[in-house]
């Protein structure tokens, strides 16, 4: 598969170590369209390529968002990337969120770290039909206070009278004021029905095994329950092997997966 | 009276709790309330007292010499704060603060201790129950220490 | 069905050769029966037979004129369709932007022309399997797809069974009923040498018009077909599949797992030597001047460390993970992805596994069926 040629727009540092760029299509045939937690494969120039969570707006099919950190020599190279320069971009790739199944219920997203990346689309998608949904509770978990992505949306979000935001971080200095402890641990707080609730969790995955342990404890079915994998990625597109779990292949069967399909392979150990 | 029991026996460490134990509980129980900012305890202070907060939130710090103060704990409603009046040499390890205006049940360690050693049932029912309220921290707080947001 | 005698066999290579194909056909290179391009019969291993055991193979040659009186080798013929380093993607910056160019022309034109010679039913059966695999999905693999199209199948059904063949109980050989242009089945005994001839399709009969041949009597088919009842009846291995997906699923801390991981090396053989494993990794280079960017496709194996490598460390770690994941991907998750177990039965994982580890045995280890035969033959 061809990569289609991005110019990015903007850069920018979101954590110490997570940043976002914004890119549009250089040879715009159509918009760009994409679904809550798919990814595209993004190519840096002569360094290689990597998946990475589309975080933007779904309904801005001009401006393509990309968030992720740096950790690797490709993410490295693209976070020193400026506007005009160019990247290659497939996609976009991957299972959506149950952003239009969850309609008519409650909704409870918990995310972790990075983790709140691909959720973001999903938080879009709910606020702008916000009135198709019930309750609608975010749990968010950090490192610390300087970690907490999106720092600025959530307060925002917060300030909405009609979505509960609730952020946490493992550690912080005296000065923080907001909770301390793990983002599961906010679970047993409730403001949801467990009867009619859609649960989407993204983030590091023994984080994801208590959380659902704790919607569990809820009352939450383990098919109301939709959780996002990560596994080594080299075509995104089912054709090179690498990132099957069991027998799904996270890039074309997920990364979203309702729980109830995925939670024997992620209770095996090294599979 | 009536009072303090109905509030103790809806706490959620103590549901189910039979009748005349929450009488002996309620004997060492008194209401109190914190402003925010205020301190519920400090770091190496006889730990005397443990308390049930019903509403409010609580912070646990501690002090981390280059670092300075950390958090590492938030304690809200419906949870129980201290432990340290069960275990000799009956001392705080930690300072806690109200973060917020706190209204919580404070029970006095030495008189639950007393009533602990003069009726095991009742004592086998409090540990029972506290065991799980440690059990809770402990696995929330290996969590922490993972430490799984980190950079690999 | 048609007979032929064996001279026409060196025809057919010629019919094919001015027909524009690249003929492949199994000849002999330092000591094994490899695929290569062949112009004549005699490129082919003429009075070869092979000795094939848990890490052993070894070459015999005897007067015979007998052309394919051998088993598979340590290569099958997915280096052709699939090859181990193809260019995937060229990119080349100009203007402020990147020009991308994929390795295929959209129409396939420069895709090379294959004739297999000698393709025997377990590799019919892989080229099945790896059709659904490259062509089956959402996203198809276009070089595969352009080469597979335009390929000609001379199979050959098989006589002698290596002792580590075990397609008959995996349904996939001794003998091809389909998936060919021509079939071959050779003859030879005290009576003569000949082949009977099975046309699979229209350019298969086309192809047959360039030989000198007739129909093959009833005596002579009978014979034909007593070849692949002989090869299926003296199979030494077999795999039992019943139940097996199941069975492997439930499995995934049986003992055996540990044992099997304390010998193996990790070292790749099986997924290379395998007709169809698929995995592949790719490799981002530039040249010194930055202006020119490839991406090459090239084959992986997910028994390397790096397979599973994500932020910090490798899902699979250990040997035992890695080894867990191979065996219970061909015999059990590939069902779920694509209908079919992974596995042919071929045996080539039993001969060139360095260690000496039979996938038949682990299975039959993870079954709880396990006989006291010694692994070494």
């Amino acid at each position: 598969m061809k990569p289609d040629p991005f110019r990015i727009q903007h850069v920018w540092k979101e954590t110490k170590d997570t940043f976002s760029v914004e890119l549009t299509d250089l040879q715009p045939r159509r918009p760009f369209l994409f679904c809550p937690g798919q990814f595209n494969m993004v190519y840096v120039y002569g360094v290689g390529e990597i998946p990475i969570s589309i975080s933007g707006d779904p309904s801005d099919s001009r401006h393509v968002i990309h968030t992720t950190r740096a950790v690797g020599v490709v993410t490295k190279a693209l976070q020193t990337l400026r506007r005009g320069d160019v990247v290659g971009i497939r996609g976009p790739f991957g299972s959506p969120w149950p952003v239009a199944e969850a309609e008519g219920s409650d909704v409870v997203i918990v995310a972790g770290g990075i983790g709140l990346a691909p959720l973001r689309p999903v938080l879009y998608r709910i606020i702008e039909r916000r009135e198709k949904y019930g309750s609608v509770v975010l749990l968010y978990g950090a490192r610390t206070p300087a970690d907490i992505l999106f720092r600025k949306e959530l307060e925002r979000l917060r300030s909405r009278l009609d979505i509960d935001v609730h952020v946490t971080v493992d550690r912080a200095l005296v000065q923080w004021r907001g909770n301390v402890g793990v983002v599961s641990a906010m679970i047993a707080r409730g403001g949801f029905d467990p009867q009619s609730t859609v649960a989407m969790l993204c983030g590091p995955e023994i984080m994801m095994r208590f959380s659902v342990a704790e919607l569990t404890k809820k009352g939450i079915s383990d098919d109301s329950i939709y959780v996002s994998l990560e596994r080594n990625m080299k075509c995104g597109c089912g054709l090179c092997g690498h990132c099957q779990l069991q027998k799904y292949f996270i890039c074309k069967d997920g990364p979203v997966f309702p729980y109830v399909n995925v939670s024997n392979a992620m209770a095996i150990r090294e599979l | 009276m009536e009072n303090l029991v109905s509030i103790i026996s809806e706490h959620p460490i103590f549901n189910g709790l039979e009748h005349r134990y929450l009488d002996l509980l309620v004997g060492c129980a008194s209401n109190i309330r914190f402003d925010a900012g205020d301190s519920l305890f400090r770091e190496g202070e006889d730990a005397t007292k443990c308390y049930l907060i019903r509403n409010g939130d609580v912070s646990l710090s501690i002090h981390h010499p280059p670092k300075g103060f950390m958090t590492i704990q938030t304690i809200g409603a419906g949870e129980i704060i201290g432990w340290s009046w069960l275990f000799p040499p009956y001392r705080w390890h930690y300072d806690a603060r109200a973060i917020q205006l706190t209204r919580a049940i404070a029970l006095d360690g030495t008189c639950l201790r007393r009533k602990c050693d003069e009726n095991h049932d009742f004592g086998y029912e409090l540990m029972k129950r506290f065991a799980v309220l440690l059990e809770q921290r402990m696995q929330a707080m290996r969590l922490q220490l993972l430490d799984v947001y980190a950079e690999a | 069905m048609m007979k032929i005698a064996p001279g026409q066999i060196d025809v057919l290579v010629r019919v094919l050769s001015d027909k524009g194909y690249t003929t492949i056909a199994p000849t002999v290179r330092e000591g094994a029966i490899v695929y290569d391009e062949v112009h004549a019969a005699s490129d082919l291993p003429v009075g070869f037979g092979d000795e094939q055991s848990s890490s052993s193979y070894r070459l015999s040659q005897s007067e015979s004129r007998e052309m394919f009186g051998f088993a598979v080798g340590p290569q099958s013929f997915k280096k052709f369709l699939f090859p181990p380093r193809w260019k995937i993607l060229s990119a080349i910056r100009n203007d402020g932007s990147i020009e991308f160019d994929s390795g295929s022309t959209p129409s396939g034109e420069s895709a090379e022309k294959f004739a297999f010679i000698g393709i025997r039913p377990c590799e019919l059966q892989a080229l099945r399997i790896q059709d659904k695999v490259f062509l089956g999905g959402a996203y198809q693999d276009i070089q595969y797809k352009q080469r597979r199209e335009k390929i000609f199948v001379v199979a050959v059904q098989c006589g002698k069974p290596a002792s580590t063949c075990f397609c008959a109980s995996l349904n996939s050989g001794p003998r091809a009923e389909s998936g060919f242009d021509l079939a071959l089945t050779e003859v030879i005994d005290g009576d003569g040498h000949y082949f009977v001839v099975e046309i699979g399709s229209d350019s298969g009969r086309s192809v047959m018009e360039g030989l000198d041949c007739r129909e093959a009597s009833e005596a002579e088919v009978e014979k034909a077909h007593r070849v692949t009842e002989t090869a299926a009846r003296a199979m030494k291995r077999n795999v039992d599949t019943e139940g097996l997906k199941e069975l492997l699923y439930a499995n995934a801390d049986h003992p055996e797992w540990e044992a099997v991981a304390k010998r193996c090396l990790t070292c790749a053989n099986c997924t290379m030597v395998c007709p169809t494993c698929f995995c592949t990794t790719v490799e981002d280079t530039t040249d010194l001047a930055g202006a020119n960017a490839e991406r090459w496709r090239v084959w992986d194996s997910c028994f390397t460390a790096e397979f599973s490598y994500i932020h910090g460390g490798s899902i699979r770690a250990t040997p035992r993970a890695r080894y867990r994941q191979w065996l219970t991907h061909k015999f059990a998750s590939w069902v779920d992805q694509f209908g079919t177990f992974g596995c042919v039965g071929c045996g080539r994982c039993i001969t060139w596994c360095p260690a000496g580890i039979d996938p038949t045995e682990e299975l039959r280890i993870l079954r709880g069926t396990a006989q006291a035969v010694s692994t070494k033959e």
